[in-house]
C-alpha cells in the first residue's frame, strides 16, 4: 500500500515453543481506523507489544512512516509517533489526572535537570504548554471536571478515558487502543466509539483492538482478524462479517462440516 | 514476596489527599505565607539555643551530650543525606541500600585533597568532592540501573561495602588508620570554624540544606520530577509514554549521590578525621530508616525523618546501653501508627486549576493532529 503509515511485514513472535504470532502481515493507511479482532489468545495484544517495542519480534519487521522500528527503545518509538493504551489500565495511580497527561506531553518536551534547576524560560513555557494541552485533552475526553484528582480515585470509565488522553498527549500519529471499551456498558461503549471517531476526525490514525465484534463493525474502516497468531481475514467490516473463517473462529465449526 | 515488593507495599500505599500543614500554608495569602516561612527559618537558625527555651528545651535537650554538638555532627548531616536519598528512593522509587558509599566518597575526596595528598583549600575541595560523588553515582548507575527491585538493592548494598573495604585496604587512602587533619571551612566574618564553637558548622549546614531544598523543589515541580514519579508508579508504562526511564533514573542516582557526597564533606570538614569504620553498612540502613520514617517521597518528611533518626538516640542517652532498644521501639511504633511515615507523600494539589482558562490561541491538539497525520 503506497500511503501506509505502519507496515507489519511477516511478523513472527515465539515465546519458547509457543508461537504467538505467525507471519502476520498488514498495513495501516494514514487516517484510517483499523480494527484488530480475534478470539481470546489470538495474539492481538502480542501484536501491539511488538509494534510498541515491548517485545522484539522473532522474525519480520515493523515499518513506521517508511522507517524500520527494529532496535529502537520503547520511549523512542513513542517519540516517533506511536502511542498506546493498555488492556489492564496502567495509569500512574498516585499522580493527578493532569500530571498523568503531562507525562505524556513531556514526550515532546526537552527541559532536563539543568533547565529545571535554573528555571529556564523553556521550562516555564513547556510547563504552561503541557498544562494547557492536558486540560484541552481532558476536556475533549469529557473528564476535565476531575482533573486535579489522583488517578487512582477516578471512576473506572474516567480512568479508561484518561489513558487515551495521556496517549494523545504524546502527540502520536498512530494511536493504538487495546480494548478501550473493556468493562463498559453498551451505552458507554457507544459513547467511546463516538469519541474514537472524533479522534480520527482530528487527523489521527487509530489501531483498535476490540473484543466486541458488533462494536468494531460500526467504527472501523477495515478489520484484520487474528486467530491462533495467524491472520485469517483482512477487509472491510462487511467482508469480514461474511467470511466463513471468521465465523468459524468465533463460533466454532459444526462437527459435520469439519 | 521480594524485599523490594515489601518495601513498595509499605511505602506506596495510596498517598493522602487530606490537607496537611503544607497545603494550609500554601493556601494562605502571599504576605502571611512568606512571613510564616521566614519565621520558621529564623527559628531553625536559632536551634542551638533551643535547650534554653522552657518546655521545648526539656523536650529536645540531649542529656550527657551537648545539644549543639548533636545538631551539627548528626542532625544536619542526616537531614542532608535523607534529602539526597529521598530523591533516589522516594521520588524515583529505586531501593538503594548502599547510600553510605557516596557519603564516604565525598568525605574521602575532601580528605585526600586537603590532607592526605594535597593541601587544597576546603572551598575548592567541596565542589570537586561533590563532582566525584556524582561521577561515582553515574559509574555505579550505568550498569546497575538496568536491574530492578531486589537486584538493584543487592548491587547497591555491595557498592557501599566495596567502598568501605577498599578504603580499608588502600594505603593511599590511609588504610584502616584513616585520614586526619582534614581541612575545615574558611572563617566567614564572625563565624570562626574551630573546635571550640560548633555553631558556625550548624549555620553552614543549615544554609546548605535550605539551598538544596530550594533546588530539589524546582526539580520536583518540573518534567524531571514528573518523570521520576512516573518511573516509581509504573516504569513500563512510563517508558511507553515516552519517558527515557534510564536517563532519568541515572539523574536521580547522580543527584542523590552528589547530595550524599556533599553531606560527607560536611561531616569530614567538621570531625576532621575519618576512617573506614565511620562508614558501616549500618549507616546505610539508618539513612534509609530516616527516609522511610519521615515519609518516602515527601521532602519535608525526609527532613523530619533525618532529624529524628539523628537526634533520638542522643535524647535517650539516659537509658544507657538500652537506648538503641528504645530507639528501635520508637521506630516500630511510628511505623505501626503511621506506616507511610511521619509526613506522608501527598497527592499534588493543582492550585492553578481553579484559575485556569483555555488559552486564546487554538492549542496544539487540533493543529498537530491534522498536521502530522
Amino acid at each position: 500500500m503506497a500511503d501506509s503509515l505502519l507496515s507489519v511485514d511477516n511478523l513472527t513472535m515465539q515465546f519458547g515453543g509457543v508461537t504467538a504470532l505467525s507471519e502476520v502481515t498488514f498495513d495501516i493507511a494514514r487516517g484510517e481506523i483499523l480494527g484488530l479482532i480475534g478470539p481470546n489468545g489470538a495474539g492481538k495484544t502480542t501484536c501491539f507489544n511488538v509494534i510498541t517495542g515491548v517485545y522484539a519480534a522473532t522474525h519480520g519487521t515493523v515499518t513506521f512512516d517508511g522507517k524500520p522500528l527494529a532496535g529502537l527503545k520503547r520511549f523512542q518509538i513513542t517519540k516517533r509517533g506511536i502511542a498506546r493504551t493498555f488492556q489492564n489500565i496502567r495509569l500512574f495511580p498516585d499522580m493527578t489526572a493532569i500530571e498523568n497527561v503531562m507525562v505524556g506531553a513531556d514526550a515532546n518536551h526537552k527541559t532536563s535537570v539543568g533547565g529545571a534547576l535554573i528555571g529556564s524560560p523553556r521550562h516555564h513555557r513547556e510547563e504552561r504548554e503541557g498544562r494547557d494541552m492536558a486540560m484541552e485533552l481532558l476536556t475533549f475526553m469529557g473528564i476535565a471536571d476531575r482533573a486535579g484528582e489522583a488517578a487512582r480515585n477516578l471512576p473506572y470509565g474516567y480512568q479508561r478515558r484518561l489513558e487515551i488522553a495521556r496517549a494523545l498527549a504524546t502527540n502520536p500519529r498512530l494511536l493504538c487502543l487495546d480494548e478501550p471499551a473493556a468493562g463498559f456498558t453498551p451505552a458507554e461503549k457507544q459513547e467511546l466509539m463516538e469519541l474514537i471517531r472524533r479522534i480520527r476526525a482530528q487527523g489521527y490514525t487509530v489501531l483498535l483492538i476490540e473484543h466486541d465484534v458488533s462494536l468494531v463493525m460500526g467504527v472501523t474502516d477495515r478489520i484484520v482478524v487474528l486467530d491462533f497468531g495467524k491472520i485469517i481475514a483482512n477487509g472491510s467490516p462487511a467482508e469480514v462479517r461474511d467470511n466463513p473463517d471468521v465465523i468459524a473462529a468465533y463460533l466454532g465449526v459444526p462437527d459435520d462440516a469439519a | 514476596m521480594s524485599l523490594s515488593d515489601a518495601f513498595k507495599e509499605l511505602t506506596s500505599r495510596p498517598a493522602r489527599t487530606v490537607s496537611g500543614v503544607g497545603e494550609r500554608v500554601g493556601d494562605m495569602p502571599r504576605v502571611a505565607r512568606w512571613s510564616l516561612i521566614a519565621l520558621f527559618v529564623v527559628s531553625l537558625y536559632l536551634m542551638p539555643w533551643w535547650p534554653e527555651v522552657p518546655l521545648l528545651g526539656w523536650l529536645v535537650d540531649t542529656p550527657g551530650t551537648s545539644f549543639e554538638g548533636v545538631i551539627t555532627d548528626k542532625v544536619v548531616i542526616y537531614v542532608l543525606v535523607a534529602l539526597g536519598l529521598n530523591v533516589v528512593v522516594g521520588l524515583a522509587g529505586l531501593l538503594d541500600l548502599g547510600y553510605v558509599g557516596f557519603y564516604a566518597v565525598g568525605a574521602y575526596t575532601l580528605g585526600v585533597l586537603s590532607s592526605q595528598h594535597a593541601n587544597l583549600p576546603w572551598l575548592l575541595c567541596v565542589p570537586i568532592a561533590v563532582a566525584v560523588s556524582m561521577i561515582s553515582g553515574v559509574v555505579l548507575g550505568t550498569p546497575t540501573l538496568r536491574l530492578r527491585g531486589d537486584y538493584l538493592a543487592i548491587v547497591t548494598l555491595g557498592f557501599g561495602e566495596i567502598i568501605r573495604i577498599s578504603a580499608n585496604n588502600a594505603d593511599w587512602l590511609g588504610g584502616s588508620r584513616g585520614i586526619s587533619k582534614i581541612a575545615k571551612p574558611p572563617n566567614i566574618g564572625p563565624l570562626k570554624f574551630g573546635i571550640l564553637d560548633a555553631k558556625p558548622y550548624f549555620f553552614l549546614g543549615l544554609t546548605i540544606i535550605i539551598v538544596v531544598v530550594f533546588f530539589l523543589r524546582r526539580l520536583e515541580h518540573s518534567r524531571v520530577g514528573r518523570a521520576w514519579n512516573a518511573v516509581r508508579e509504573d516504569e513500563d508504562a512510563a517508558e511507553l509514554m515516552g519517558v527515557n526511564t534510564f536517563k532519568f533514573k541515572l539523574w536521580a542516582f547522580a543527584i542523590g549521590a552528589a547530595i550524599g557526597g556533599l553531606a560527607g564533606t560536611l561531616y569530614a570538614g567538621k570531625v576532621r578525621f575519618i576512617n573506614p569504620s565511620n562508614f558501616p553498612l549500618q549507616l546505610s540502613i539508618l539513612f534509609l530508616a530516616a527516609v522511610v520514617l519521615g515519609g518516602t517521597g515527601n521532602m519535608w518528611g525526609a527532613i523530619l525523618g533525618g532529624a529524628v533518626v539523628a537526634w533520638m538516640p542522643e535524647r535517650f542517652r539516659n537509658f544507657a546501653d538500652k537506648r538503641v532498644f528504645v530507639f528501635g521501639v520508637a521506630l516500630v511504633l511510628v511505623m505501626v501508627f503511621r506506616p507511610q511515615g511521619l509526613i506522608p507523600r501527598k497527592i499534588r494539589k493543582e492550585r492553578w486549576l481553579a484559575n485556569w482558562k483555555p488559552p486564546q490561541r487554538t492549542p496544539q491538539f487540533g493543529e498537530t493532529g491534522t498536521g502530522r497525520g
